[in-house]
């Protein structure tokens, strides 16, 4: 093998990538040529028949609107309520807890070694009628006497932002660690307050973080049934929980492979429009 | 009020971080709990019986094994696909180079109910070759941990002194002995590091999983059966002591990265320079 590599040295990153390149080719691209198959297909089930059914989009389309647009809504506030949470406590990790720093990014990651699904029970726990928060808010009439948090938008948006949250603070603690104390001396010398200091030197330095939380964040969230199914009710349901059912309950392959494509194509322009904005507050900035 | 204003982030820190604790220490405090009835809600009692007894829910051993078994077997596979595709990326510059790089960023970028859809199409469509079961969800989770792999190792390979392996080659070794005398060697640390996140993406999937798994069942998979009825205490049992597994050896970890910081630290060749 050694002087059959001596004889062909440009063959080696062939035959490297050959074995993985063909799992993700065979398990991964295929499949999303199927998708495309099974989403043109009509019929009824098991006896589903390729017609070019483009209509399935557009049924689809219509029929799921709802569960599209508050997928991208519920994945948009839970993304921004990340941001906004996370970027006090990685900025205090960063620059305040000195020895202390990589004990409290193992608070940050604690959560991804509980089971996904068992976190997201957990707060079924946490906000259940009988339990303490919901009869801390009643006492404090902050919550009518047979006010609920669960089953509602609320806990499917709260849920959303707790299991992703780690998504949005790493990539921004990656960042805020980056910058160079000095450039915050010299902002200090050149009579900047805390507060200019922070809005002209920190977080634009930061900005590759926040663009990189927030597209960690909001694709997976923009996906995700688990919340909706577990912590809200059938008025709260996304567009993944459309695929789910339509997928593994009702069989209805056709819809939903095209709602599979549907949510990849919502997403992709979601993206595009992000990065408009975050490249035209770049050239404005 | 300046100290107030000094510690508010302090403040907010600790409250963030009781946040991000709180349902951890509720799915522990409540695999401590005797359940009235069959929901386990509420706080009633303390006990040490589903700890003692934590496979006397049926279906709950076979799951939590099956899981097990996977993540070995697939993280396995996949640390060694991932590894050869990181050397070919960072080592050679070859024609296809870039499209190596997207086909390996793509499956991190779709969201996993699309993956989860897109392989039960084709499993489906394919009956003859794949039976939903064991080795589809298998196949599955080795597809999704590669790519993690990939980024993970590569980070590793970039800042790596080739002059190490040179220097075997030049006293006689041949390619396959380098590799396996110096290269691996040096990039077991970056591949356990990549193993260890794989293992715990695989042990921890649910929608993937829960697409192409048929009537196979992995713990997550039960989870999700069982959530419809009640969960029993156990259930919180074995996601306890899988998080305080994994706590344990991420703090072994960070006291060792500690250590060796230190010792850097108090070695004469750097603090001579």
């Amino acid at each position: 093998m050694g002087s059959f590599l001596h004889r062909h040295p440009r063959l080696t990153p062939y035959l490297l990538l050959a074995p993985g390149v063909f799992w993700l080719a065979l398990f991964f691209l295929v499949p999303l040529g199927f998708l495309a198959y099974q989403s043109l297909q009509s019929g009824i089930f098991p006896a589903y028949e390729f017609t070019w059914e483009f209509s399935n989009f557009t049924d689809a389309l219509s029929d799921y609107r709802e569960q599209l647009v508050r997928s991208f809504l519920y994945a948009g506030i839970a993304t921004v309520a990340c941001l906004v949470l996370a970027y006090p406590l990685v900025y205090w990790i960063a620059f305040r807890a000195g020895p202390w720093r990589n004990l409290f990014l193992l608070f940050i990651v604690a959560p991804f070694f509980v089971t996904y699904l068992i976190r997201t029970l957990a707060w079924l726990n946490i906000l259940a009628d009988e339990g303490p928060v919901v009869g801390a808010l009643r006492g404090l009439h902050l919550l009518d006497e047979d006010g609920r948090l669960l089953a509602t938008t609320f806990a499917v948006v709260a849920g959303i932002t707790y299991n992703f949250f780690p998504f949005m603070a790493l990539p921004l603690y990656v960042s805020l660690e980056q910058i160079d104390a000095r450039l915050l001396e010299a902002a200090k010398d050149l009579y900047a307050s805390p507060t200019q200091a922070f809005l002209r030197v920190t977080l634009p330095l930061s900005a590759p973080g926040i663009v990189a939380g927030t597209l960690l964040t909001f694709i997976p969230a923009a996906g995700d049934f688990i919340n909706a199914a577990l912590l809200g009710t059938p008025r709260q349901q996304m567009i993944g929980n459309v695929i789910q059912a339509k997928f593994l309950e009702s069989l209805d392959y056709p819809t939903a492979a095209s709602l599979s494509f549907i949510l990849m194509a919502a997403i992709l322009v979601a993206l595009l429009v992000y990065a408009r904005i975050v490249g035209s507050e770049k050239l404005t900035g | 009020m300046s100290v107030v204003k000094r510690h508010a982030l302090t403040v907010y820190a600790l409250l963030a971080v009781a946040y991000l604790m709180l349902p951890i220490a509720v799915v522990i405090l409540f695999s401590f709990n005797d359940p009235a009835g069959r929901f386990n809600y509420v706080w009633q009692e303390f006990t040490f019986a589903n700890w003692s007894e934590w496979d006397a829910v049926l279906g709950l051993r076979d799951a939590v094994l099956t899981s097990l078994l996977i993540g070995l077997l697939a993280t396995v596979v996949a640390t060694a696909l991932g590894t050869l595709i990181a050397l070919a990326i960072v080592r050679h510059d070859f024609h296809g180079r870039g499209t190596a790089n997207v086909l390996v960023f793509l499956p991190m970028s779709t969201p996993e109910i699309v993956l989860g859809a897109s392989l039960l199409t084709l499993f489906l469509n394919m009956t003859s070759v794949f039976q939903l079961g064991f080795w589809t969800i298998f196949i599955a989770h080795v597809m999704f941990v590669v790519s993690f792999v990939v980024v993970t190792v590569k980070a590793r390979l970039i800042g790596f002194d080739r002059h190490l392996e040179e220097a075997a080659m030049d006293l006689g070794a041949d390619e396959w002995t380098t590799f396996r005398k110096v290269t691996l060697p040096l990039l077991a640390p970056a591949m356990l590091a990549a193993a260890l996140l794989g293992f715990a993406l695989s042990i921890d999937d649910f929608v993937i999983t829960y697409f192409v798994a048929g009537s196979e069942q992995t713990f997550p998979v039960f989870v999700w059966g069982i959530a419809r009825v009640a969960v029993p205490p156990q259930v919180n049992v074995v996601a306890s002591a899988i998080f305080l597994l994994a706590i344990c050896l991420a703090l072994a970890n960070v006291l060792w990265q500690y250590r060796a910081a230190k010792r850097e630290r108090g070695s004469p060749a750097t603090s001579g320079v």
